[in-house]
Parts: structure tokens; C-alpha cells; sequence
């Protein structure tokens, strides 16, 4: 597969260049080394997906995407710029956003008030204009709800949109997570396990919104997730880990032939 | 007022569009809330936007006599698609939406729809999937695009595009639409609906203009519908009462048709919207109350105290109020302080406090449910109707409302009982014909218009008020020759908020028996308040403690029946609780939720038999279909338990 061209894949979606690329990184934790020399692309318009068993360093890959982790070694590139150490709020401006494995919401706002939230990195007004109700102000919050109320359609939630998220079941607060995620209109969508914990038919309808963003907005996905039936159905490619290692990386089929993560995840002898 | 116009002109459904256009220009027409707002639209933007889909429809070709089938929630647009496809000659046919792809393979091709206006990919899927089976079928047009970029589009067609196009053409176009306009009259078909059938396949049932604009002008006058009214439209558009309700009487009256946000909305939306002209199911009611009740039963003890007491005196107070008899001052005022303090703040939070007409029917309704609600002040009243009779057979005026009988004839209405009970009708709303089938026409239908409904009833000689018993075909006789009515001993269980549904046995039989259905909120409630653990329908159902509760309560049953002096035998003996909700997916309900007997009995035959041969316990499997038309199986031991039963009143000899 050339890196810099783009392809169309047999369902019909354009998939363009690397979009953000990840160069020889290595990530410790004092003694611990999380991640080992792992480099891997993601391209534009595709749903890439991070496997492995637990503690394989998925999570702190997905945290270095976002720039909450600084790596020790190696480089991140992002539209081609090498990317310099950043604050997360400043990679949010860049348009990538993420979901967390553990739902982080406010749980005593409302769905929608939390899904608002995630328009935050788009509001120029300042804070006096917003107290008083003022000027930019206004119109910068209705066009903040148009597009609030719009991912809310999107998901389907219009039902819970004033009720506190701490009262939903889990499978919506999921979705509002998502909700909060869309609302930034991101270019990059990270999603960390966006599935866990989900029974098969929250399962399907979390896999559909996932290919519908991808699909209508085509916004690039990067998701962490355990449920290898569901990764092999709605991923592009896949890179799986093991140990802090890069094991293989291809797409669905090739991954499943692959002798190294066949044996990661059904276990071989150490010696 | 144009209420007391005669018909005349106005004899067509898009020419009371036209009429309402111009007297009603800048009244809301349609109101539904998307993204969060009320959006609405004036009659004369409505006549507007049909006009242009209606433009839209000679574009793709559409003749008169075609058939347009139209599948999707209540929104303004699938409406204005049923006026639009009239408007062009063409006949539309509302399906239910929920229906899996192979029942509605059955009505396109029974009723060779050439084109289908289907909500959003869900719909278009199911189309898809059986447009190579459908020789008529041509197009499809649909409303939401999302999640179809990348479909064929060759025979796809976005609605609003679809209207663009007609607007773009109408220089060319306007001429023949006015041509096919001014060429119906009457007797042209207004629509066809398919009636869901307890038995056998969906009938098509023509309903002509004057079936529709007659039935709907003599029942707005009957309750004084006009203009300001508004409704909100959450019933299946397949069914004849949302047609009825939100095109029918809503043109001929002019009032405003609210839609809600999604389904799950609806309660919320009611709320926001406060129609003043109402219509739900008695399971609608039931359900309302049972949240109602959970929701106290949380509730402190104050509140609880108060809620009690203001309630007892409005079960008192609010009928007689609407029956408008005089109330001595000190109830006056007490009913004002409820009202201010309980049943007013109820009645927001239910969307029911400017409800003036409320209607319910489709199933015999507790008499204590029929009280709370017309305790609270609300005018709810019963009818009985059918889709061949465009709804309206009887229906109970103002003032003399009772929860045992389903009213007088409606303006229009002849009735007549036949000797073996059957209830028969004569009306301006009865049907043309059955669609494709006229020995079942000629089976309904006598050549001087009566119309037979099927059902078991007799007028009461003191308040010449209809009361129903049952299904004709259902009424049968127990072994000793006593009279078995399985409905009269349903409609008692279900009046307990355990039951959700229930089916009786016994025709032929020496006793009767019973399964039962457990209404998983009213019960689920009670199992956490009693810390009784489940993680299932079918875990919960099977517990001891809720057969031991099902059993006092289908005792209570046996103990009223046996006051009854024609359906004492009706007694259960014996009884189980299901494994499984009854679901219309697996065919053992109709869309319209009522239970298909023959079905059910075929189906869990091995469940019958053991409830008369006397075992205590069976083990069985059954197939579900799931929403998608997957099928897998469940398999359950189920017990059978014994219930007492009361001695029988002798029959005065």
C-alpha cells in the first residue's frame, strides 16, 4: 500500500493520505515502558482501530495522540507538521477530540448542557459578553445550539435531552460522551472503548453511529476496543499491541491471519 | 362559522386544503418539534408545500387510480405526501411503519404501489430488500438522506428535491394538476387502509371522500371541534383514527395537527403542546396512571397525604362537575384547592390541562381508570369504532359518560342488533369495498349498506347507550351450554396494573383457563420495593411471589364474575404466566395491539393442554422474531397454578 496516495475502498469511501502520523514513539513510566519504539498512520476519512490484550498500552497510545502523554522518544505529525509538546486544550483547537473509557461527564448537568460543552474550544466571545447576554454573544450561543441540537438528532437522544446524565442508563451516557465529542466538529475522533460494558444491541447501535460520523461527516475515527467481532466489522485497519509492542498492522483480514497476534491473544508458551 | 355549512362544494380533501388556505391563511396548520424548537406552518405554507410535492408526483409520472404508500412517524411531511398523492388522483395507503419488510411486501403488491414515500434508511432498506420481488414498484421517495449517500438513486428519490422540481416545473405542470383536481368529486376513493386483521391477511379498506368528509363534519359538530382546537398525532398514520383525527376532521375544522419530536418525546411533547382534542388508548391511560402512581408511591408522606385526600374528594366532585350538576359551595371550593394544589400541576405534567374532548377506545377501559382521569376534570369520553366505519359508530355525548357502555350512535349512524347479537351499522362513513376482494365485501356488507362488525353487543333500553360483550366469533359456548365470553374476563384482569394482557380458553371446555402477561413496569416497581431480585421478563414472571400476587388478583376476577348472571361459567380454574411479552413481531398481537386468538392457541398449544390435563409444571420452547426478522427461540418450565372459583348465581328461572 503506497502512504501518500489516496484509495477508495470497496464500499465506496475515499480514503486519503496520513493524516496523523506517530514516529518510533516509546512512552515509560519511570521503569515501566508502556510503549516501545511503535510507529503507525492514520489516514484521512478511516475508521483505524488500536486491539490488545489489557495492558498492552492502548490507552497511553491514545493518550499521546491527544497529547495528554508526552513520549519520551519519537515524533508525532499531524497534516505533515511535526507536532511540538502541546496542552490538550491546544489539540482540541487542532480538531481532534476524544471519548474517555471511563465516562467523563458532568453528571449533574443535562445531556444537552454537556454536549454544549464540547463547543467550548469554538466560542470567541468573552466571558463578559456571555454574562450579560450581549452582542457576539447571543448569536455565538444559537449557532452553538444549532449544531448541538443537530448531533443530538444525529444520535437520537432528543428524548433525554434535559435530563440530567447521571440518571441515564449506561449505554446513553455513552452516547452523550460521543454527543460531546461530535459537537466539536472534530477532524480526528478518538474513542476509547466506546463499547465496553455495552450489550449486543447497544453494541450495534454504537457501531452504527460510529460508521454513520465517519460516513457523513467524514470525520477520521480512531477507536480502542475489545470486541474483536465488531472491530473486524467496522474498522479500515488495524494495528494491534502486545506489551507495549507493535505486533501487527494491516487490515482486518490480514490481522486475523497474523501468527503473532493469534498467539497474543490466545496465549503461547513463554520460555 | 363553517362548521354549519353543508358539504356542497367542499367535497374533497385538498379542496378544503384550498378553502383553508384562504380563510385560515396564517393559522398554524402543522406544528412539530425538531432540533429541539416548534416549528410550524401556516395553512397557507401547507397548501403551498403540497402543492409543490403534488407537482413533484407528475414529474415521476404518477397517474390517477396509482396507488402511494406511505411509511414513516407522524411529521407534517407524511401528511402533506397523503394530500399531495389525492391532489394527483392517486390513492395513498398509510403502512405501519414497525412493520417487518415481508407484511409490507404483502400490501405493495396486493395494492400494486407504483411509488412509496418512506421516512429514512430504516424504511428504504426494507424497500430495497423487496423491490425486486414488486413488479409495480418504481420508486422510492424518501425524507431523511442521512446514512444513503453512496445508495443506487436510480430509483431513489429525496423528497425535497422531489418538491424543488415540481416547483421548478409548474409552469408546465399546474395545468394538468388543476385538470385531475376538477376531476374528482365524492365518490373518488380518499384513501386506503389496510386493517390489521386478528385474522388471516390485511384487508384494503376504501374509504371515499364522503366517507371521510361526512363522518368528520357530522363528529365536529357532535363535540364542537373548530379552528383554535390543536391535536397532537402520535398514533400509527396506518391506523383510520389518526387519519380521521389529523387529516379528516383537522381539514374540515381547520385545527392545528401537533407532531411530536420522536416517540420517545411524545409524553414531553404533549406536554408543551396541551392539545385541547385528545384520543388514546385505554393502555395509554393505564400506563399513565401506573407511572403515576410509582412516581407517588416514591413520593414523601406528606405529599402522599395530601395526593390521597385531594384525590378522594375529586373522585367525588370532578365527574359530577362535568356532568354539570350543582356542587354546594364548600365542594366547589375544595376542588378549586385541589386543583391548585394536585390535580392542576397533574394535569400539566400529563399535557392534559386544556383537553376539552378526550377520547378513548379500541379496548373495554377499568372503570377506575376511567374515574381518575375524569376526576382530575377531564372530559374523557369512549367511542366505538372501525376502520370500515371510518371510525365513528357510537360515542358517548357530553354528560353521559359511563366506563360500561361506548355510547349513543354518532350523527349518521343507524344501528341494529341481530338475533344472534351481532352488532350491525348503516352510515355516511361505512366503506366502499374491500381493495381486490369483494366476497369478503359482500360478507360485510348487505346491499342495503349494513354493515356487520363482528362484535357481541346490545343497546341498553333505558339509556339507548351501546354496550359491547365481545367478538361475535369469539362469544362460545362451555361445555354445559353456559355462554363464554374470553374478552368479559380479559378486559377484568387487565384492570389490575399487574396484567398487561391476558388470553382465556374455555370454548367447548368444561372451565376456563388463562395465560397471563405481567406488566414488567408495574410489577418490576413492585419486585424492587419488595427486594425481590430479577434480571429478566421471563426470571421475574416465573417468581413465586408474583404467581402468588397473579393469583389473588385472578381470584378477585372469579369472585366478579360469578356475580354476573350470563358469563358466571367464565370462572378460571386454571392459569400460568407466560415466559414471554405476546408481540405483534412473532404475529401473536395485531399492529394495533390486540391479541390474535387462533394464533396464540395454534402456537402454544402444548400449553393449553397442560393446563387441562391437570400437571402442574411444562417445560416448552418458543420462536420470537426479533425487530430485524431474525428469529431465534426461548425455552422456559412454566407453572401452573389452580384458582378458586366462587359459587354461580342462579340464573332467575
Amino acid at each position: 500500500m503506497n502512504t501518500q496516495d489516496s484509495y477508495v475502498t470497496a464500499d465506496g469511501r475515499t480514503i486519503g493520505p496520513p493524516m496523523m502520523e506517530v514516529k518510533n514513539i516509546t512512552l515509560r513510566f519511570g521503569g515501566v515502558v508502556a510503549i516501545k519504539d511503535i510507529s503507525f498512520d492514520i489516514r484521512e476519512g478511516e475508521v483505524r482501530a488500536i486491539i490488545g490484550p489489557n495492558g498492552a498500552g492502548k490507552s497511553s497510545m491514545l493518550n499521546v495522540i491527544n497529547g495528554f502523554y508526552h513520549p519520551q522518544d519519537g515524533e508525532v505529525w499531524f497534516h505533515g507538521k511535526k507536532r511540538h509538546a502541546m496542552k490538550p486544550h491546544q489539540i482540541a483547537e487542532q480538531g481532534i477530540a476524544r471519548t474517555f473509557q471511563n465516562i467523563a461527564l458532568f453528571k449533574g448537568m443535562s445531556t444537552l448542557d454537556n454536549i454544549m460543552t464540547g463547543r467550548l474550544t469554538h466560542m470567541k466571545s468573552n466571558m463578559f459578553s456571555q454574562m450579560m447576554w450581549w452582542g457576539g454573544a447571543q448569536a455565538e450561543e444559537v449557532a452553538n445550539r444549532e449544531i448541538v441540537e443537530k448531533v443530538i438528532d444525529f444520535l437520537e437522544i432528543q428524548a433525554i435531552r434535559k435530563t440530567p446524565v447521571g440518571r441515564l442508563p449506561y449505554g446513553f451516557q455513552k452516547r452523550v460522551e460521543l454527543g460531546r465529542a461530535l459537537a466539536a466538529e472534530p477532524k480526528l475522533l478518538l474513542l476509547d472503548e466506546p463499547m465496553a460494558g455495552m450489550n449486543v444491541e447497544e453494541k450495534e447501535d454504537m457501531s452504527r453511529f460510529i460508521l454513520d460520523v465517519n460516513d457523513e461527516f467524514g470525520t477520521t475515527i480512531a477507536l480502542i476496543e475489545h470486541d474483536m467481532g465488531v472491530v473486524m466489522d467496522i474498522a479500515d485497519r488495524v494495528v494491534v499491541m502486545d506489551y507495549g509492542k507493535k505486533i501487527g498492522d494491516g487490515t482486518p483480514d490480514e490481522v486475523r491471519n497474523n501468527q503473532d497476534v493469534i498467539d497474543a491473544y490466545l496465549g503461547v508458551a513463554h520460555d | 362559522m363553517t362548521d354549519t355549512t353543508t358539504v356542497g362544494a367542499l367535497d374533497t380533501i385538498p379542496r378544503l386544503l384550498v378553502r383553508n388556505a384562504e380563510i385560515y391563511a396564517d393559522k398554524p396548520a402543522y406544528r412539530e418539534k425538531e432540533y429541539g424548537i416548534w416549528q410550524s406552518w401556516t395553512w397557507a405554507e401547507t397548501c403551498d408545500e403540497i402543492q409543490s410535492l403534488a407537482l413533484g408526483f407528475l414529474t415521476l409520472g404518477v397517474n390517477p387510480g396509482d396507488h402511494i404508500a406511505i411509511i414513516g412517524r407522524n411529521r407534517p411531511y407524511f401528511y402533506w405526501a397523503m394530500v399531495a398523492a389525492q391532489s394527483v388522483g392517486a390513492v395513498p395507503v398509510p403502512l405501519y411503519r414497525d412493520a417487518v419488510a415481508e407484511e409490507m411486501a404483502y400490501v405493495l403488491d396486493h395494492c400494486s404501489a407504483r411509488f412509496v414515500v418512506a421516512e429514512d434508511q430504516e424504511q428504504v432498506d426494507k424497500m430495497i430488500d423487496v423491490m425486486d420481488d414488486l413488479e409495480t414498484l418504481e420508486g422510492v421517495v424518501f425524507l431523511d438522506p442521512s446514512g444513503m449517500r453512496k445508495y443506487d438513486k436510480s430509483a431513489l428519490f429525496d423528497y425535497r428535491e422531489l418538491q424543488q422540481k415540481g416547483r421548478d416545473q409548474k409552469a408546465d405542470l399546474q395545468g394538468e394538476l388543476d385538470k385531475r383536481l376538477a376531476a374528482q368529486d365524492t365518490d373518488t376513493t380518499c384513501v386506503m387502509l389496510y386493517t390489521s386483521g386478528t385474522t388471516g391477511r390485511p384487508k384494503g379498506v376504501v374509504l371515499s371522500n364522503r366517507n371521510i368528509i361526512e363522518t368528520s363534519k357530522g363528529t365536529c359538530e357532535f363535540d364542537n371541534l373548530v379552528a383554535g382546537d390543536s391535536v397532537l398525532a402520535y398514533m400509527p398514520m396506518a391506523w383510520i383514527g389518526d387519519f380521521i383525527f389529523s387529516i379528516g376532521q383537522a381539514y374540515w375544522s381547520g385545527f392545528c395537527v401537533g407532531c411530536p419530536e420522536s416517540p420517545e418525546t411524545m409524553q414531553a411533547d404533549l406536554a408543551e403542546i396541551g392539545p385541547t382534542y385528545f384520543f388514546a388508548p385505554p393502555r395509554y391511560f393505564e400506563g399513565l396512571l401506573t407511572s403515576v402512581q410509582i412516581r407517588m408511591e416514591d413520593a414523601g408522606r406528606f405529599k402522599q397525604w395530601l395526593f390521597k385526600v385531594v384525590m378522594a374528594h375529586a373522585k367525588v366532585i370532578g365527574p359530577q362537575l362535568l356532568d354539570g350538576k350543582s356542587i354546594g359551595l364548600l365542594d366547589q371550593v375544595k376542588y378549586w384547592l385541589g386543583g391548585l394544589l394536585i390535580t392542576g400541576p397533574l394535569k400539566n405534567t400529563l399535557g392534559l390541562s386544556r383537553v376539552r374532548v378526550g377520547y378513548t377506545a379500541g379496548e373495554a377501559i377499568g372503570p377506575e381508570l376511567f374515574d381518575f382521569y375524569r376526576s382530575l376534570g377531564i372530559n374523557l369520553k369512549q367511542l366505538y369504532g372501525q376502520t370500515e366505519a371510518s371510525v365513528f359508530i357510537t360515542q358517548q355525548p357530553d354528560g353521559e359518560v359511563r366506563a360500561d357502555t361506548v355510547g349513543t350512535p354518532s350523527p349518521g349512524v343507524e344501528l341494529r342488533i341481530d338475533d344472534r347479537g351481532e352488532v350491525f351499522y348503516r352510515s355516511p362513513g361505512a366503506f366502499v369495498k374491500y381493495y381486490k376482494n369483494p366476497q369478503s365485501t359482500k360478507d360485510t356488507k348487505d346491499p342495503e349498506g349494513w354493515v356487520a362488525t363482528g362484535d357481541a353487543g346490545f343497546i341498553e333500553k333505558d339509556s339507548g347507550h351501546l354496550r359491547i360483550i365481545d367478538r361475535a366469533k369469539d362469544v362460545g359456548k362451555l361445555k354445559d351450554g353456559s355462554m363464554f365470553a374470553p374478552k368479559f374476563v380479559e378486559n377484568k384482569l387487565k384492570f389490575f396494573a399487574n396484567v398487561l394482557e391476558t388470553v382465556v380458553f374455555g370454548s367447548d371446555k368444561d372451565t376456563c383457563v388463562a395465560f397471563i402477561n405481567i406488566d414488567l413496569t408495574a410489577v418490576g416497581n413492585w419486585a424492587e420495593r419488595n427486594n425481590i431480585a430479577y434480571s429478566s421478563y421471563q426470571e421475574l414472571a416465573a417468581h413465586p411471589e408474583v404467581y402468588k400476587m397473579i393469583q389473588t388478583n385472578v381470584e378477585e376476577v372469579n369472585a366478579s364474575v360469578a356475580q354476573d348472571e350470563m358469563l358466571s361459567g367464565c370462572q378460571v380454574t386454571r392459569f400460568l404466566i407466560l415466559h414471554k411479552e405476546l408481540d405483534a413481531d412473532d404475529g401473536e398481537l395485531t399492529r394495533t395491539q390486540k391479541v390474535r386468538r387462533n394464533i396464540i392457541a395454534e402456537k402454544y398449544d402444548d400449553l393449553i393442554c397442560a393446563l387441562y390435563d391437570g400437571t402442574t409444571s411444562i417445560s416448552t420452547e418458543t420462536e420470537v422474531t426479533y425487530e430485524d426478522g431474525r428469529k431465534g427461540s426461548i425455552s422456559a418450565t412454566l407453572e401452573i397454578r389452580d384458582a378458586a372459583t366462587f359459587a354461580r348465581k342462579k340464573v332467575a328461572a
